[in-house]
Protein backbone atom coordinates (compact mmCIF):
# COMPACT_ATOMS: atom_id res chain seq x y z
CA UNK A 1 0.00 0.00 0.00
CA UNK A 2 1.43 3.10 -0.97
CA UNK A 3 1.88 6.04 1.42
CA UNK A 4 -0.89 8.35 -0.71
CA UNK A 5 -3.49 5.47 -0.34
CA UNK A 6 -3.01 5.19 3.61
CA UNK A 7 -3.31 8.88 4.15
CA UNK A 8 -6.44 8.81 2.39
CA UNK A 9 -7.66 5.99 4.23
CA UNK A 10 -6.70 7.51 7.61
CA UNK A 11 -8.24 10.82 6.72
CA UNK A 12 -11.43 8.73 5.43
CA UNK A 13 -12.22 7.27 8.77
CA UNK A 14 -11.20 10.52 10.87
CA UNK A 15 -14.11 12.52 8.84
CA UNK A 16 -16.41 9.60 8.95
CA UNK A 17 -15.85 9.42 12.38
CA UNK A 18 -16.45 13.04 12.95
CA UNK A 19 -19.44 12.96 10.79
CA UNK A 20 -21.37 10.15 13.12
CA UNK A 21 -20.29 11.02 16.36
CA UNK A 22 -20.72 14.83 15.80
CA UNK A 23 -24.40 14.00 14.04
CA UNK A 24 -24.99 12.26 17.11
CA UNK A 25 -24.12 14.90 19.31
CA UNK A 26 -26.11 17.18 17.75
CA UNK A 27 -29.54 15.49 18.53
CA UNK A 28 -28.58 13.83 21.87
CA UNK A 29 -26.90 16.66 23.54
CA UNK A 30 -28.96 18.79 26.13
CA UNK A 31 -27.23 22.57 25.31
CA UNK A 32 -28.41 23.78 22.19
CA UNK A 33 -25.24 25.96 21.46
CA UNK A 34 -23.09 22.45 21.44
CA UNK A 35 -25.60 21.40 18.66
CA UNK A 36 -24.90 24.28 16.87
CA UNK A 37 -21.55 24.34 16.83
CA UNK A 38 -21.23 21.17 16.76
CA UNK A 39 -23.96 20.89 13.47
CA UNK A 40 -20.95 23.13 12.00
CA UNK A 41 -18.25 20.43 12.97
CA UNK A 42 -20.37 17.88 10.83
CA UNK A 43 -20.55 20.51 7.89
CA UNK A 44 -16.92 20.83 7.68
CA UNK A 45 -16.11 16.96 8.09
CA UNK A 46 -18.68 16.56 5.38
CA UNK A 47 -16.46 19.24 3.21
CA UNK A 48 -13.50 17.16 4.01
CA UNK A 49 -15.30 14.04 2.68
CA UNK A 50 -15.97 16.12 -0.94
CA UNK A 51 -11.95 16.88 -1.03
CA UNK A 52 -11.23 12.98 -0.48
CA UNK A 53 -13.78 12.68 -3.80
CA UNK A 54 -11.67 15.17 -5.18
CA UNK A 55 -14.54 17.66 -5.59
CA UNK A 56 -12.85 20.80 -4.19
CA UNK A 57 -15.09 23.32 -5.56
CA UNK A 58 -18.10 21.48 -4.12
CA UNK A 59 -16.02 20.94 -0.54
CA UNK A 60 -15.33 24.92 -0.54
CA UNK A 61 -18.93 25.92 -1.74
CA UNK A 62 -20.37 23.67 1.48
CA UNK A 63 -18.04 25.17 3.92
CA UNK A 64 -18.80 28.69 2.71
CA UNK A 65 -22.99 27.79 2.44
CA UNK A 66 -23.38 25.26 5.45
CA UNK A 67 -20.65 26.61 7.87
CA UNK A 68 -20.85 30.57 6.98
CA UNK A 69 -23.98 31.01 6.80
CA UNK A 70 -26.53 28.53 7.40
CA UNK A 71 -24.81 27.78 10.94
CA UNK A 72 -24.23 31.21 11.34
CA UNK A 73 -27.05 31.90 10.93
CA UNK A 74 -28.70 29.09 13.26
CA UNK A 75 -26.17 30.45 16.16
CA UNK A 76 -27.17 33.80 15.77
CA UNK A 77 -30.53 33.19 16.20
CA UNK A 78 -30.02 30.96 19.18
CA UNK A 79 -27.71 33.74 20.58
CA UNK A 80 -30.62 36.55 20.19
CA UNK A 81 -33.38 34.83 21.75
CA UNK A 82 -30.91 32.96 24.84
CA UNK A 83 -33.58 32.70 27.33
CA UNK A 84 -33.27 30.42 30.05
CA UNK A 85 -36.41 28.47 30.30
CA UNK A 86 -36.78 24.40 31.04
CA UNK A 87 -38.37 22.93 29.31
CA UNK A 88 -42.27 21.33 30.04
CA UNK A 89 -41.92 17.70 31.17
CA UNK A 90 -43.49 15.46 28.90
CA UNK A 91 -45.77 12.51 29.07
CA UNK A 92 -44.25 8.66 28.63
CA UNK A 93 -41.07 10.43 27.94
CA UNK A 94 -39.38 6.60 27.89
CA UNK A 95 -42.13 5.36 25.83
CA UNK A 96 -41.67 8.00 23.05
CA UNK A 97 -38.07 7.12 23.77
CA UNK A 98 -38.25 3.95 22.81
CA UNK A 99 -40.50 4.29 19.85
CA UNK A 100 -38.45 7.20 18.25
CA UNK A 101 -35.40 4.84 18.62
CA UNK A 102 -37.10 1.64 17.26
CA UNK A 103 -37.80 3.83 14.60
CA UNK A 104 -34.90 5.35 13.55
CA UNK A 105 -32.98 1.81 13.74
CA UNK A 106 -35.69 0.70 11.37
CA UNK A 107 -34.40 3.43 8.71
CA UNK A 108 -31.23 2.79 9.34
CA UNK A 109 -31.40 -0.93 9.01
CA UNK A 110 -33.15 -0.08 5.58
CA UNK A 111 -30.39 2.10 4.25
CA UNK A 112 -27.78 -0.07 5.39
CA UNK A 113 -29.56 -3.15 2.97
CA UNK A 114 -30.06 -0.44 -0.10
CA UNK A 115 -26.10 0.31 0.67
CA UNK A 116 -24.85 -3.85 0.53
CA UNK A 117 -28.20 -4.45 -2.47
CA UNK A 118 -27.24 -1.73 -5.00
CA UNK A 119 -24.61 -1.93 -7.39
CA UNK A 120 -22.60 1.55 -7.02
CA UNK A 121 -21.65 3.06 -10.56
CA UNK A 122 -17.83 4.06 -9.67
CA UNK A 123 -16.30 6.64 -11.65
CA UNK A 124 -12.98 5.48 -13.30
CA UNK A 125 -10.18 7.18 -10.99
CA UNK A 126 -7.93 7.45 -14.02
CA UNK A 127 -10.82 9.16 -15.90
CA UNK A 128 -11.13 11.93 -12.96
CA UNK A 129 -11.50 15.44 -14.29
CA UNK A 130 -10.61 17.23 -10.66
CA UNK A 131 -9.70 20.71 -11.01
CA UNK A 132 -12.49 20.59 -13.91
CA UNK A 133 -15.03 20.08 -12.37
CA UNK A 134 -15.89 23.66 -11.66
CA UNK A 135 -15.85 24.14 -15.53
CA UNK A 136 -18.51 21.50 -15.92
CA UNK A 137 -20.58 22.52 -13.26
CA UNK A 138 -21.04 26.16 -14.56
CA UNK A 139 -21.40 24.13 -17.77
CA UNK A 140 -24.53 21.84 -16.54
CA UNK A 141 -25.85 25.13 -14.29
CA UNK A 142 -26.33 27.23 -17.81
CA UNK A 143 -27.59 24.11 -19.95
CA UNK A 144 -29.89 21.20 -18.89
CA UNK A 145 -30.41 22.61 -15.06
CA UNK A 146 -31.17 26.12 -16.10
CA UNK A 147 -34.49 25.81 -14.99
CA UNK A 148 -34.25 24.55 -11.44
CA UNK A 149 -31.62 27.20 -10.85
CA UNK A 150 -33.74 29.56 -11.79
CA UNK A 151 -36.70 28.75 -9.51
CA UNK A 152 -34.09 28.30 -6.89
CA UNK A 153 -33.47 31.80 -7.13
CA UNK A 154 -37.46 32.82 -7.30
CA UNK A 155 -37.79 31.04 -4.17
CA UNK A 156 -34.85 33.03 -2.25
CA UNK A 157 -36.45 36.19 -3.94
CA UNK A 158 -39.66 34.94 -2.10
CA UNK A 159 -38.31 33.98 0.70
CA UNK A 160 -36.64 37.52 1.12
CA UNK A 161 -39.72 39.46 0.32
CA UNK A 162 -41.25 37.53 2.97
CA UNK A 163 -38.50 38.29 5.38
CA UNK A 164 -39.13 42.32 5.11
CA UNK A 165 -42.80 42.44 5.43
CA UNK A 166 -42.44 39.95 8.55
CA UNK A 167 -39.53 42.37 9.62
CA UNK A 168 -41.22 45.84 8.20
CA UNK A 169 -44.40 45.99 10.17
CA UNK A 170 -44.73 49.75 9.63
CA UNK A 171 -45.21 49.36 6.20
CA UNK A 172 -47.79 46.61 6.26
CA UNK A 173 -49.27 47.32 9.59
CA UNK A 174 -52.89 45.65 8.83
CA UNK A 175 -53.51 41.84 9.38
CA UNK A 176 -54.65 40.98 6.41
CA UNK A 177 -56.94 38.93 6.96
CA UNK A 178 -58.56 40.50 10.22
CA UNK A 179 -57.95 43.99 8.50
CA UNK A 180 -57.05 44.64 12.59
CA UNK A 181 -53.85 46.74 13.15
CA UNK A 182 -50.96 44.32 14.20
CA UNK A 183 -48.75 45.09 17.35
CA UNK A 184 -45.72 47.37 17.05
CA UNK A 185 -43.76 46.76 20.20
CA UNK A 186 -40.98 45.62 17.82
CA UNK A 187 -39.91 48.46 15.84
CA UNK A 188 -37.45 50.71 16.59
CA UNK A 189 -39.14 54.28 17.83
CA UNK A 190 -37.31 57.43 16.82
CA UNK A 191 -35.14 58.36 19.55
CA UNK A 192 -34.39 61.77 21.24
CA UNK A 193 -31.51 63.11 20.16
CA UNK A 194 -29.15 63.21 22.69
CA UNK A 195 -27.57 67.04 22.67
CA UNK A 196 -30.80 69.22 22.45
CA UNK A 197 -30.58 72.62 20.67
CA UNK A 198 -30.12 75.86 22.23
CA UNK A 199 -32.43 78.26 22.50
CA UNK B 1 5.58 31.07 -19.83
CA UNK B 2 8.53 30.69 -18.48
CA UNK B 3 8.12 27.81 -15.62
CA UNK B 4 10.63 30.21 -13.31
CA UNK B 5 12.09 28.22 -10.41
CA UNK B 6 10.86 25.16 -9.23
CA UNK B 7 12.69 24.12 -6.10
CA UNK B 8 10.22 21.09 -5.63
CA UNK B 9 11.61 19.50 -8.45
CA UNK B 10 15.37 20.22 -7.41
CA UNK B 11 14.91 19.39 -3.93
CA UNK B 12 13.62 15.74 -5.10
CA UNK B 13 16.17 15.28 -7.91
CA UNK B 14 18.45 16.14 -5.13
CA UNK B 15 17.02 13.41 -2.30
CA UNK B 16 16.81 11.02 -5.38
CA UNK B 17 20.22 11.10 -5.81
CA UNK B 18 20.98 10.23 -2.40
CA UNK B 19 19.17 7.07 -3.13
CA UNK B 20 15.75 7.97 -1.46
CA UNK B 21 12.04 7.12 -3.48
CA UNK B 22 10.53 9.61 -4.72
CA UNK B 23 7.53 9.04 -2.57
CA UNK B 24 9.76 9.46 0.60
CA UNK B 25 11.65 12.41 -0.94
CA UNK B 26 7.85 14.31 -1.50
CA UNK B 27 7.42 13.65 2.31
CA UNK B 28 10.48 15.12 3.58
CA UNK B 29 9.28 18.08 0.99
CA UNK B 30 6.15 18.58 2.11
CA UNK B 31 6.53 20.35 5.32
CA UNK B 32 8.65 22.25 4.84
CA UNK B 33 7.22 25.10 2.58
CA UNK B 34 4.10 24.96 5.25
CA UNK B 35 6.59 25.74 7.93
CA UNK B 36 8.52 28.80 5.78
CA UNK B 37 5.17 30.10 5.48
CA UNK B 38 4.51 29.84 8.98
CA UNK B 39 7.36 31.71 9.93
CA UNK B 40 7.28 34.21 7.57
CA UNK B 41 3.75 34.46 8.70
CA UNK B 42 4.42 35.15 12.19
CA UNK B 43 7.73 37.27 11.34
CA UNK B 44 5.18 39.41 9.03
CA UNK B 45 3.34 40.15 12.11
CA UNK B 46 5.98 41.70 14.41
CA UNK B 47 6.85 43.40 11.46
CA UNK B 48 3.22 44.91 11.10
CA UNK B 49 3.13 45.86 15.32
CA UNK B 50 6.60 47.16 14.91
CA UNK B 51 5.36 49.40 12.50
CA UNK B 52 2.04 50.28 13.92
CA UNK B 53 3.43 51.35 17.19
CA UNK B 54 6.62 53.78 15.37
CA UNK B 55 3.56 54.99 12.57
CA UNK B 56 1.16 55.82 15.74
CA UNK B 57 3.80 57.31 17.82
CA UNK B 58 4.40 59.67 14.75
CA UNK B 59 0.94 60.53 13.79
CA UNK B 60 0.52 61.36 17.59
CA UNK B 61 3.66 63.59 17.42
CA UNK B 62 4.92 60.97 19.77
CA UNK B 63 8.64 59.04 19.67
CA UNK B 64 7.41 55.29 20.21
CA UNK B 65 8.77 52.60 21.18
CA UNK B 66 13.13 53.29 21.88
CA UNK B 67 14.87 51.03 24.27
CA UNK B 68 14.32 47.43 22.73
CA UNK B 69 16.69 47.08 20.56
CA UNK B 70 17.70 49.68 17.66
CA UNK B 71 14.72 52.15 17.10
CA UNK B 72 12.55 49.92 18.95
CA UNK B 73 12.70 47.10 16.90
CA UNK B 74 12.55 44.69 19.42
CA UNK B 75 9.89 45.50 21.28
CA UNK B 76 7.04 43.21 19.68
CA UNK B 77 9.37 40.29 20.14
CA UNK B 78 9.24 41.50 23.76
CA UNK B 79 5.60 41.95 24.27
CA UNK B 80 5.27 38.44 22.21
CA UNK B 81 7.11 37.17 25.42
CA UNK B 82 4.96 39.04 28.11
CA UNK B 83 1.67 37.44 26.67
CA UNK B 84 4.02 33.68 26.74
CA UNK B 85 4.36 33.57 29.91
CA UNK B 86 1.13 35.29 31.95
CA UNK B 87 -1.60 33.23 33.06
CA UNK B 88 -3.63 31.69 31.57
CA UNK B 89 -7.20 32.13 32.96
CA UNK B 90 -10.55 31.00 32.10
CA UNK B 91 -13.19 32.65 34.18
CA UNK B 92 -15.29 30.73 36.60
CA UNK B 93 -18.77 31.28 35.06
CA UNK B 94 -17.39 30.88 31.67
CA UNK B 95 -17.65 27.84 29.36
CA UNK B 96 -14.32 26.50 29.35
CA UNK B 97 -14.72 24.53 26.12
CA UNK B 98 -16.10 26.95 23.92
CA UNK B 99 -13.33 29.39 25.90
CA UNK B 100 -10.75 27.79 24.47
CA UNK B 101 -11.72 26.49 20.66
CA UNK B 102 -12.85 30.13 19.78
CA UNK B 103 -9.78 31.63 19.48
CA UNK B 104 -8.22 28.37 17.71
CA UNK B 105 -11.24 28.71 15.48
CA UNK B 106 -10.46 32.35 14.74
CA UNK B 107 -6.81 31.58 13.83
CA UNK B 108 -6.74 28.64 11.97
CA UNK B 109 -8.54 29.29 8.95
CA UNK B 110 -6.88 32.36 8.19
CA UNK B 111 -3.13 30.73 8.02
CA UNK B 112 -4.91 28.12 6.26
CA UNK B 113 -5.65 30.75 3.82
CA UNK B 114 -1.99 31.24 3.59
CA UNK B 115 -1.97 28.28 1.12
CA UNK B 116 -2.60 29.98 -1.88
CA UNK B 117 -0.33 32.90 -1.31
CA UNK B 118 2.01 33.01 -4.32
CA UNK B 119 5.34 34.82 -4.24
CA UNK B 120 6.33 33.74 -7.41
CA UNK B 121 5.69 31.35 -10.37
CA UNK B 122 6.10 28.41 -8.16
CA UNK B 123 6.80 29.72 -4.80
CA UNK B 124 3.17 29.06 -2.76
CA UNK B 125 2.66 26.08 -1.27
CA UNK B 126 -0.01 24.99 -3.60
CA UNK B 127 -1.43 25.74 -6.76
CA UNK B 128 -4.90 24.14 -6.29
CA UNK B 129 -7.78 25.24 -8.61
CA UNK B 130 -10.52 26.60 -6.74
CA UNK B 131 -7.36 29.19 -5.25
CA UNK B 132 -9.40 32.43 -4.64
CA UNK B 133 -12.66 30.60 -3.86
CA UNK B 134 -10.93 29.08 -1.14
CA UNK B 135 -9.73 31.87 0.95
CA UNK B 136 -13.13 33.32 0.56
CA UNK B 137 -14.72 29.73 2.00
CA UNK B 138 -12.03 29.76 4.51
CA UNK B 139 -12.84 33.12 5.66
CA UNK B 140 -16.04 32.59 6.36
CA UNK B 141 -15.78 29.76 9.19
CA UNK B 142 -13.91 32.82 11.38
CA UNK B 143 -17.28 33.99 12.47
CA UNK B 144 -18.14 30.86 14.06
CA UNK B 145 -15.03 31.17 16.54
CA UNK B 146 -15.94 34.72 16.93
CA UNK B 147 -19.27 33.80 17.84
CA UNK B 148 -18.29 31.13 19.96
CA UNK B 149 -15.70 33.02 21.83
CA UNK B 150 -18.22 36.06 22.31
CA UNK B 151 -20.65 33.34 23.58
CA UNK B 152 -18.20 31.32 25.52
CA UNK B 153 -17.48 34.22 27.41
CA UNK B 154 -20.55 34.83 29.52
CA UNK B 155 -20.19 38.82 29.56
CA UNK B 156 -22.54 40.97 27.82
CA UNK B 157 -19.72 43.09 25.89
CA UNK B 158 -18.20 40.01 25.05
CA UNK B 159 -21.60 38.61 23.70
CA UNK B 160 -22.50 42.21 21.53
CA UNK B 161 -18.64 42.53 20.44
CA UNK B 162 -19.00 38.43 18.90
CA UNK B 163 -22.54 39.25 17.46
CA UNK B 164 -21.39 43.05 15.64
CA UNK B 165 -18.45 41.13 14.52
CA UNK B 166 -20.45 37.85 12.73
CA UNK B 167 -22.81 40.47 11.73
CA UNK B 168 -20.04 42.54 10.01
CA UNK B 169 -18.07 39.52 8.45
CA UNK B 170 -21.35 37.94 6.80
CA UNK B 171 -22.35 41.59 5.62
CA UNK B 172 -18.83 42.74 3.61
CA UNK B 173 -18.16 38.95 2.68
CA UNK B 174 -20.58 39.73 -0.29
CA UNK B 175 -19.12 42.47 -1.99
CA UNK B 176 -15.88 41.40 -1.78
CA UNK B 177 -16.48 37.95 -3.33
CA UNK B 178 -18.73 39.70 -6.00
CA UNK B 179 -15.35 41.86 -6.60
CA UNK B 180 -13.13 38.90 -7.04
CA UNK B 181 -15.67 37.81 -9.17
CA UNK B 182 -15.21 40.39 -11.64
CA UNK B 183 -11.17 39.67 -11.71
CA UNK B 184 -11.90 36.13 -12.08
CA UNK B 185 -13.92 37.12 -14.95
CA UNK B 186 -11.73 38.20 -16.24
CA UNK B 187 -8.98 35.72 -16.11
CA UNK B 188 -10.92 32.68 -16.34
CA UNK B 189 -9.62 30.98 -13.93
CA UNK B 190 -9.94 30.85 -9.73
CA UNK B 191 -6.16 30.39 -9.39
CA UNK B 192 -3.83 33.40 -8.08
CA UNK B 193 -0.84 32.31 -10.16
CA UNK B 194 -3.54 32.58 -12.68
CA UNK B 195 -4.25 35.91 -11.44
CA UNK B 196 -1.23 37.17 -11.28
CA UNK B 197 0.20 35.98 -15.01
CA UNK B 198 -2.82 37.57 -16.54
CA UNK B 199 -1.42 40.78 -15.53
CA UNK B 200 2.27 40.61 -16.22
CA UNK B 201 1.72 41.26 -19.82
CA UNK B 202 3.00 44.30 -19.94
CA UNK B 203 4.71 45.32 -16.56
CA UNK B 204 2.79 48.11 -14.04
CA UNK B 205 0.15 48.97 -17.42
CA UNK B 206 -1.50 45.51 -17.28
CA UNK B 207 -2.02 45.41 -13.48
CA UNK B 208 -5.88 44.94 -12.43
CA UNK B 209 -6.17 47.86 -10.88
CA UNK B 210 -6.72 50.54 -14.19
CA UNK B 211 -9.31 47.60 -15.28
CA UNK B 212 -10.72 47.47 -12.12
CA UNK B 213 -10.46 50.78 -10.33
CA UNK B 214 -14.29 50.15 -8.81
CA UNK B 215 -13.08 46.89 -7.77
CA UNK B 216 -10.10 47.29 -6.07
CA UNK B 217 -11.40 50.41 -3.66
CA UNK B 218 -14.68 47.82 -2.50
CA UNK B 219 -12.21 45.41 -2.43
CA UNK B 220 -9.93 47.25 -0.02
CA UNK B 221 -12.89 48.64 2.38
CA UNK B 222 -13.88 45.08 2.60
CA UNK B 223 -10.85 43.35 3.56
CA UNK B 224 -10.37 46.53 6.06
CA UNK B 225 -14.04 45.47 7.43
CA UNK B 226 -13.07 41.80 7.30
CA UNK B 227 -10.14 42.85 9.33
CA UNK B 228 -12.18 44.47 11.91
CA UNK B 229 -9.26 47.60 11.78
CA UNK B 230 -10.57 51.13 12.02
CA UNK B 231 -12.66 52.65 10.87
CA UNK B 232 -14.78 49.21 11.06
CA UNK B 233 -13.12 48.33 14.13
CA UNK B 234 -16.89 48.08 15.90
CA UNK B 235 -16.24 44.44 17.11
CA UNK B 236 -13.87 45.60 19.60
CA UNK B 237 -14.55 49.92 20.36
CA UNK B 238 -13.23 50.10 23.40
CA UNK B 239 -15.16 53.05 24.62
CA UNK B 240 -18.57 50.98 24.13
CA UNK B 241 -17.83 47.55 24.48
CA UNK B 242 -14.55 47.47 26.31
CA UNK B 243 -13.01 45.09 23.88
CA UNK B 244 -15.85 43.32 22.75
CA UNK B 245 -15.06 39.73 22.44
CA UNK B 246 -12.06 39.71 23.78
CA UNK B 247 -12.56 41.10 26.72
CA UNK B 248 -12.65 37.98 28.92
CA UNK B 249 -9.59 36.74 27.46
CA UNK B 250 -5.50 36.82 29.21
CA UNK B 251 -2.14 35.37 28.06
CA UNK B 252 -1.28 33.44 24.86
CA UNK B 253 -4.95 32.88 24.13
CA UNK B 254 -5.20 36.66 23.69
CA UNK B 255 -2.07 36.19 22.20
CA UNK B 256 -4.03 34.07 19.27
CA UNK B 257 -6.96 36.78 19.05
CA UNK B 258 -3.97 39.10 18.29
CA UNK B 259 -1.88 37.01 16.30
CA UNK B 260 -5.01 36.31 14.04
CA UNK B 261 -5.98 40.10 13.15
CA UNK B 262 -2.86 40.76 12.16
CA UNK B 263 -2.22 37.55 9.82
CA UNK B 264 -5.39 38.41 8.26
CA UNK B 265 -4.46 42.03 7.81
CA UNK B 266 -1.29 40.98 6.16
CA UNK B 267 -2.67 38.29 3.82
CA UNK B 268 -5.06 40.84 3.36
CA UNK B 269 -2.59 43.25 1.94
CA UNK B 270 -0.99 40.03 -0.06
CA UNK B 271 -4.58 39.47 -1.57
CA UNK B 272 -4.94 43.05 -3.10
CA UNK B 273 -1.48 43.10 -4.56
CA UNK B 274 -1.99 39.83 -6.25
CA UNK B 275 -5.50 40.67 -7.21
CA UNK B 276 -5.27 44.25 -8.56
CA UNK B 277 -0.96 45.19 -8.08
CA UNK B 278 0.37 42.55 -10.17
CA UNK B 279 1.57 40.29 -7.51
CA UNK B 280 4.94 39.27 -7.54
CA UNK B 281 5.48 41.09 -11.10
CA UNK B 282 8.15 44.08 -11.46
CA UNK B 283 6.94 47.31 -12.68
CA UNK B 284 9.12 46.61 -15.67
CA UNK B 285 8.30 43.18 -17.32
CA UNK B 286 11.61 40.55 -16.37
CA UNK B 287 11.48 39.66 -20.65
CA UNK B 288 12.30 43.02 -21.03
CA UNK B 289 15.17 42.94 -18.57
CA UNK B 290 16.63 39.76 -19.87
CA UNK B 291 16.61 41.64 -23.04
CA UNK B 292 18.69 44.21 -22.32
CA UNK B 293 21.43 42.66 -20.29
CA UNK B 294 21.40 40.00 -23.38
CA UNK B 295 20.91 36.63 -21.38
CA UNK B 296 18.11 34.51 -22.59
CA UNK B 297 15.17 34.25 -19.82
CA UNK B 298 16.12 30.53 -18.72
CA UNK B 299 19.67 31.48 -17.76
CA UNK B 300 19.67 30.39 -14.43
CA UNK B 301 21.04 34.24 -13.00
CA UNK B 302 17.68 35.68 -14.56
CA UNK B 303 16.03 32.53 -12.74
CA UNK B 304 17.27 33.72 -9.07
CA UNK B 305 16.88 37.65 -10.14
CA UNK B 306 13.34 36.55 -11.09
CA UNK B 307 12.42 34.26 -8.04
CA UNK B 308 14.03 36.98 -5.78
CA UNK B 309 12.52 40.53 -7.51
CA UNK B 310 8.78 38.26 -6.85
CA UNK B 311 9.32 37.91 -3.45
CA UNK B 312 10.40 41.50 -2.82
CA UNK B 313 8.07 43.06 -4.72
CA UNK B 314 4.86 41.13 -3.00
CA UNK B 315 6.30 42.13 0.44
CA UNK B 316 6.55 45.82 -1.04
CA UNK B 317 3.20 45.64 -2.28
CA UNK B 318 1.69 44.10 0.53
CA UNK B 319 3.77 46.64 3.37
CA UNK B 320 2.92 49.30 1.25
CA UNK B 321 -0.68 48.28 1.64
CA UNK B 322 -0.14 47.77 5.47
CA UNK B 323 1.10 51.14 5.63
CA UNK B 324 -2.10 53.28 4.53
CA UNK B 325 -4.11 50.41 6.68
CA UNK B 326 -2.13 51.76 10.20
CA UNK B 327 -2.20 55.43 8.85
CA UNK B 328 -6.08 55.00 8.22
CA UNK B 329 -6.27 53.18 11.49
CA UNK B 330 -4.70 56.42 13.08
CA UNK B 331 -6.64 59.09 11.44
CA UNK B 332 -10.20 58.22 11.22
CA UNK B 333 -12.90 58.02 13.38
CA UNK B 334 -14.68 55.02 14.03
CA UNK B 335 -18.29 54.58 12.44
CA UNK B 336 -21.30 53.41 13.94
CA UNK B 337 -23.63 49.87 13.14
CA UNK B 338 -26.16 51.43 11.38
CA UNK B 339 -23.34 53.41 9.57
CA UNK B 340 -21.63 50.57 8.88
CA UNK B 341 -24.04 48.19 7.82
CA UNK B 342 -25.74 50.89 5.66
CA UNK B 343 -22.25 51.20 3.84
CA UNK B 344 -22.31 46.94 3.52
CA UNK B 345 -25.44 46.57 2.38
CA UNK B 346 -26.93 49.60 0.32
CA UNK B 347 -23.74 51.26 -0.77
CA UNK B 348 -21.32 48.38 -1.41
CA UNK B 349 -23.38 45.60 -2.93
CA UNK B 350 -25.23 47.24 -5.24
CA UNK B 351 -22.22 49.00 -6.59
CA UNK B 352 -20.50 45.84 -6.85
CA UNK B 353 -23.22 44.41 -8.61
CA UNK B 354 -22.87 46.85 -10.92
CA UNK B 355 -19.04 46.72 -11.45
CA UNK B 356 -19.39 42.74 -12.26
CA UNK B 357 -22.07 43.54 -14.68
CA UNK B 358 -20.17 46.17 -16.37
CA UNK B 359 -16.88 44.48 -16.23
CA UNK B 360 -18.90 41.49 -18.03
CA UNK B 361 -20.12 43.70 -20.74
CA UNK B 362 -16.72 45.42 -21.51
CA UNK B 363 -15.35 41.44 -21.31
CA UNK B 364 -17.35 40.55 -24.08
CA UNK B 365 -17.10 44.40 -25.95
CA UNK B 366 -13.59 44.28 -26.20
CA UNK B 367 -12.25 40.80 -25.19
CA UNK B 368 -8.37 41.91 -26.12
CA UNK B 369 -8.16 44.44 -23.00
CA UNK B 370 -10.65 42.14 -20.41
CA UNK B 371 -9.10 39.07 -21.29
CA UNK B 372 -11.11 36.95 -23.73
Amino acid sequence: MSIAVTTQIICFLVLSLVVIVGALGVILLESIVYSAFLLGGVFMSVAGLYLLLNASFVAAAQVLVYVGAVNVLIIFAIMLVNKKEDLKPIDNLKSRRIISTSICLTLLSLLIRVDLSNVWGLADPNKSIGEESTIRIGEHLFSDYLLPFEVASVLLLMAMIGAIVLARRDVMNEDISTGLPVDQELIEKSSEPLLMKKN
Amino acid sequence: MNSGLDLEYSFNEILKGLGLSSELAHIIWLPLPMLLVLVSAVVGVLVTVWLERKISAAAQQRIGPEYAGALGVLQPIADGLKLLVKEDIIPAKADSILFTGGPILVLVPVILSWLIVPFGQNLLISNVGIGIFLWIALSSIQPIGLLMSGYASNNKYSLLGGLRAAAQSISYEIPLALSVLAIVLMTNSLSTVDIVNQQSGAGILSWNIWRQPVGFIIFWICALAECERLPFDLPEAEEELVAGYQTEYAGMKFALFYLGSYINLILSALLVSILYLGGWGFPIPVEIISKVLNLPINAPVIQVFTASIGIIMTVLKAYLLVFIAILLRWTTPRVRIDQLLDLGWKFLLPISLANLLVTAGLKLAFPQFFGG
